[in-house]
């Protein structure tokens, strides 16, 4: 009833309104004004676009003013705070062009309207003007590319050799974490290992997989002050590693791992003060859209100072221990095909772990 | 004449001299007499003038559609806690419980970019408007096939039909976002959108860039072999040279996107792995291995940058050619103009991988195309420039084609320049598929070839139905339009600078994104508004087109040739022989002349007065 109603208002104002529209046109006629080229609107369009500048251009300024804090959450790694100055940089440099442009789009367009007995000034070109304005942008955009490429050349160089490595991997819906515990490296993988108890697809018969800390869930430790190389993957679609806090950002690609590092400068606790926010997180998320959780694919990242991240690392258990099943399935295996030889049937494990010899050494 | 401004009855006589013809004897008789049937007339017809209106109708409804589906997911993101219960009745199973289904939403926004980019701006834009100017702006009979150019459309009807269908089926539309990167959009168990609605999706595309390659040949044969006699390359009006170019960069790019399209119907449907590697999904290792996702993001992008500016260009074309008619100027800077666009169209083909600067592409790659990117604002700079000189000192009329023209501009501005942002491989670490993303690309190419395409109709309105578009309405669609684009997508940047992601159902989950929801209220009111606002041009042209105030043969006096033609020219164009052209098309308030422009086809023999001593010689 009352969705009636309302389509009958609908209805009433839309007759109102083809009413009043045939009326205006009707008068119009009627008073001759249709048929005058330029009339009074020219004057109230030009004037608008001068409204438009002047007005638009005040509320421009002042939402921008009053949401600048919002939009610059704090920073907390070392590239971050070069990333910051150059986008800042820039936005000046660009913001002087656009407010140029406006004014004087909107500037001539209010003083240039259509005047009686007025003539428009016939210039083709100037090849002086067109030079000089082909050059400026030109020597600018040369400027800003060099600044753009030194600093990616620097951000995507080489990561120190004494990087802190961890995997990270995404999967629909969730990241995981892999440390690569005591002997500093990430063991074999391969996806065709992977099930329910072993989320990575970890190759046990790699001695330096035996060690790795893998997480299925929870937080990202990381120290405060060191280098962090995160080795990035995906296991089914793409995702997106995405931290705004360190301005870091790469893909994770199934079948090609990705890197990215960078040097955090503040741990959790630290940020919490400066930013007078007891519950602040640095967070993880997903840039990379990956289907129907894209949008909850988060996880929470802890900054902490290396002596507390040692501490903690410690006392964490390699999936190997936690997992003895896997292990001895695998002992098993190999020594059935050992016994046996080629006679018996090769699961497929255990066809995996052979092949695990050559792929995706991370 | 001696009015600078003449009346609408004056106007129509032309500049009151007679204007010699050119003889085309094989066409003489290609006149509008023979009757013809409705369907051929109407529907299957071969007329370059009615396959534009064809393809502007159908641009029309799907823009209404992609608007609609923008005013969803709108909701959704401003109040992501009300209930959409009232939307049961339209939406059905994709509202769960009050709540937009998350998959839903994914396919909301995919359908958005797909039929806004390739249906809206792409068909709707360049196939409206370059079937229409192209014969009568370069004075040609029809285009140089007629019979491809309906195909041309009738693929185009097809494959819309198979994109609208996908709509409706039960697992949903394509929902991997428009870019359709795998393996998201290869895997039925990712996403159900993957399924029937990928394929309807793929086979869609398929057959539109068939249509895009028969109209983007059928467009460049036609400019390069049907001009009249006189209308040398350097005399062409802008629109032509923007839709030749466009129709260019449309054959050398989009066959790259069938390729992609090809193989990843391959992957999807016959086991092979192009895109695909290392997948453990849904419980289970897929057996493929040694494919690329990144390769298809090259493939696509070798498409999609290009495709802004198939999207782009023809806009920039109409704007110099409607800015240079009522600012009553010649445009500044003609052959910089057509420079600029030869140099846009070269360097398009070269910046693809810009999308991918964080894709795990090597980083030099990465400098490579950080270079080339930012080459590219110097053409887009030089040709604000020229526009911004094109208006100094002019004595202009704000019809409302102007009024859009400007706002093109101005939104090309401001749009453009945040790609230079983007285009900075550093910069792009932050800002990549932020809302920062959104509201560049939104103002540069959605909002700037919108308003392009409003210039055109507007403007040419009159010579596709003879009628005039009602001025009034126009304005207050200029005004709310042009209000609300700046109020939705400048705010928007505000949104990206913070890091928040693009394609995010909601924002609640995360602490770093808690900021900005009454931001994002604001913005979504200010979407649905000027959504709401495009009705006005709704009913102000098929009100026009009907009862509209009767045109006159050229309304804005203006220079090119399709306003030599009758008020409602018939099949053929000319119902004389084709007139010949003797100037370039920006002889406005030429010092000396009788009236402040002079057309193309009027000899230099005519206008002694107003010859420069170049064109004295040519007078003789």
């Amino acid at each position: 009833m009352i969705a009636l109603g309302i389509l009958l208002v609908l209805v009433l104002l839309l007759v109102v309104f083809g009413l009043l529209f045939r009326l205006q046109i009707l008068t119009s006629i009627f008073s001759g004004s249709s048929n005058r080229e330029i009339g009074t609107s020219n004057r109230v369009n030009a004037v608008l676009f001068l409204v438009f500048l002047v007005v638009g251009g005040a509320a421009f300024a002042w939402s921008f003013a009053d949401s600048f804090d919002a939009m610059n959450p704090p920073i907390a790694s070392v590239h971050g705070h070069a990333l910051e100055k150059m986008f800042w940089t820039t936005m000046v440099i660009l913001g002087i062009a656009f407010v140029l442009t406006q004014v004087l789009l909107f500037g001539y367009s209010y003083k240039y309207q259509h005047r009686e007995g007025r003539r428009a000034f016939f210039f083709a070109h100037n090849n002086k003007i067109e030079i000089i304005w082909t050059l400026i942008p030109a020597v600018v955009m040369a400027a800003l590319v060099f600044a753009g490429w030194k600093e990616w050349t620097r951000i995507t160089g080489p990561a120190p050799k004494d990087s802190v490595v961890i995997e990270v991997m995404g999967k629909q819906f969730g990241w995981l974490a892999r440390y690569p515990g005591r002997d500093q490296k990430l063991g074999v993988v391969n996806y065709r290992l992977i099930d329910a108890s072993n989320d990575f697809g970890l190759d046990l018969s790699d001695q330096s997989s035996l060690d790795d800390i893998t997480f299925s869930s929870g937080a990202l430790h990381i120290p405060k002050g060191h280098p962090i190389m995160f080795k990035i993957r995906s296991r089914d679609v793409l995702h997106a590693v995405y931290m705004p806090h360190f301005r870091v950002q790469m893909y994770a690609v199934p079948g090609m791992p990705t890197k990215f590092w960078f040097t955090p400068t503040l741990t959790t606790e630290e940020m919490r003060a400066k930013t007078g926010n007891p519950k602040f997180t640095y967070e993880l998320a997903c840039n990379q859209i990956c289907g129907r959780g894209h949008f909850a694919m988060r996880m929470e990242v802890i900054v902490e100072e290396p002596e507390d991240y040692i501490a903690w690392l410690s006392q964490q258990k390699s999936f190997s221990s936690q997992n003895p099943e896997i292990l001895a399935n695998l002992k098993k295996k190999a020594q059935g095909q050992k016994t046996i030889g080629a006679t018996a049937p090769v699961g497929p494990a255990a066809t995996a772990a052979v092949q695990s010899a050559t792929p995706a050494s991370l | 004449m001696a009015a600078n401004i003449p009346t609408n009855a004056q106007a129509q006589g032309g500049i009151g001299v007679s204007v010699p013809h050119t003889e085309h004897e094989d066409h003489l008789h290609h006149d509008e007499h023979h009757e013809q049937s409705f369907i051929s007339k109407y529907v299957f017809s071969t007329d370059h003038k009615v396959i534009a209106k064809q393809f502007l109708i159908t641009g029309i409804f799907w823009a209404i559609l992609g608007g609609t589906l923008s005013s969803l997911f709108r909701l959704q993101l401003g109040w992501p806690e009300a209930t959409l219960e009232w939307l049961t009745p339209v939406l059905g199973k994709w509202v769960e419980a009050g709540k937009l289904n998350p998959e839903f939403y994914l396919a909301l926004v995919t359908m958005h970019g797909t039929i806004m980019v390739f249906f809206v701006l792409t068909a709707g834009l360049s196939g409206t408007f370059s079937n229409f100017l192209i014969p009568l702006q370069i004075g040609a009979r029809d285009m140089a096939s007629g019979f491809m150019n309906m195909l041309s459309y009738w693929f185009f009807f097809i494959s819309s039909v198979i994109m609208f269908s996908s709509l409706f089926i039960e697992t949903g539309p394509a929902a991997a976002g428009w870019t359709i990167y795998p393996p998201l959009s290869a895997l039925p168990q990712a996403i159900p959108g993957s399924g029937a609605g990928m394929t309807l999706w793929l086979v869609s595309m398929a057959l539109f860039i068939v249509s895009q390659l028969l109209g983007g040949v059928n467009y460049i044969t036609t400019i390069i072999n049907l001009r009249t006699r006189g209308m040398s390359m350097s005399k062409l009006p802008l629109t032509i040279w923007s839709f030749f170019l466009t129709a260019v960069l449309g054959l050398l790019a989009f066959p790259v996107l069938f390729s992609a399209a090809l193989l990843l119907i391959f992957d999807r449907s016959f086991g092979t792995s192009f895109f695909l590697s290392d997948i453990y999904i849904a419980g289970q290792a897929l057996p493929n291995t040694g494919g690329s996702p990144i390769l298809f993001q090259h493939l696509f992008w070798f498409l999609g940058h290009p495709e802004v500016y198939i999207v782009i260009m023809p806009a920039m074309g109409m704007v110099s050619e409607i800015m240079a008619t009522n600012a009553r100027k010649p445009i500044f800077g003609y052959r910089a103009m057509i420079g600029s666009l030869l140099g846009i169209s070269l360097l398009s083909f070269v910046v693809w991988a810009h999308h991918m600067f964080v894709t795990g592409m090597n980083p030099f790659l990465g400098s490579v195309f950080m270079f080339l990117t930012l080459i590219i604002a110097v053409p887009s700079a030089v040709k604000t420039f020229n526009w911004l000189a094109t208006l100094w000192r002019g004595n202009i009329r704000f019809t409302t084609a102007m009024l859009f023209s400007i706002g093109f501009v101005s939104l090309f501005v401001s749009g453009g320049l945040t790609g230079i942002i983007l285009g900075n491989a550093a910069l792009d670490i932050q800002m990549h598929n932020t809302y920062f993303v959104v509201a560049h690309f939104h103002l540069v190419m959605g909002s700037s070839a919108f308003f392009g395409l409003f210039a055109g109709v507007y403007h040419w309105f009159p010579k596709m139905f003879g009628r005039m578009m009602d001025e009034k309405l126009g304005y207050i669609h200029f005004w709310l339009t042009f209000l609300g684009v700046y109020l939705v997508f400048l705010p928007m940047h505000y949104v990206g600078i913070a890091g928040f992601p693009r394609r995010y159902y909601s924002w609640t989950g995360f602490d770093t994104f808690s900021q900005f929801a009454d931001l994002n209220k604001f913005i979504s009111v200010a979407a649905i508004l000027a959504f709401f606002a495009q009705f006005v041009f709704i009913f102000n042209f098929f009100y026009s087109i009907f009862r509209g105030r009767r045109a006159t043969e050229n309304p804005w006096q203006s220079n090119t040739l399709e306003w030599t033609t009758p008020v409602v020219p018939g099949h053929g164009n000319w119902p004389g022989a084709i007139p010949a052209v003797y100037r370039w098309p920006y002889d406005y308030s030429k010092p000396g002349a009788e009236t402040d422009f002079i057309p193309q086809n009027v000899p230099f023999s005519q206008t002694q007065s107003s010859n420069m001593p170049y064109e004295r010689e040519m007078a003789d």
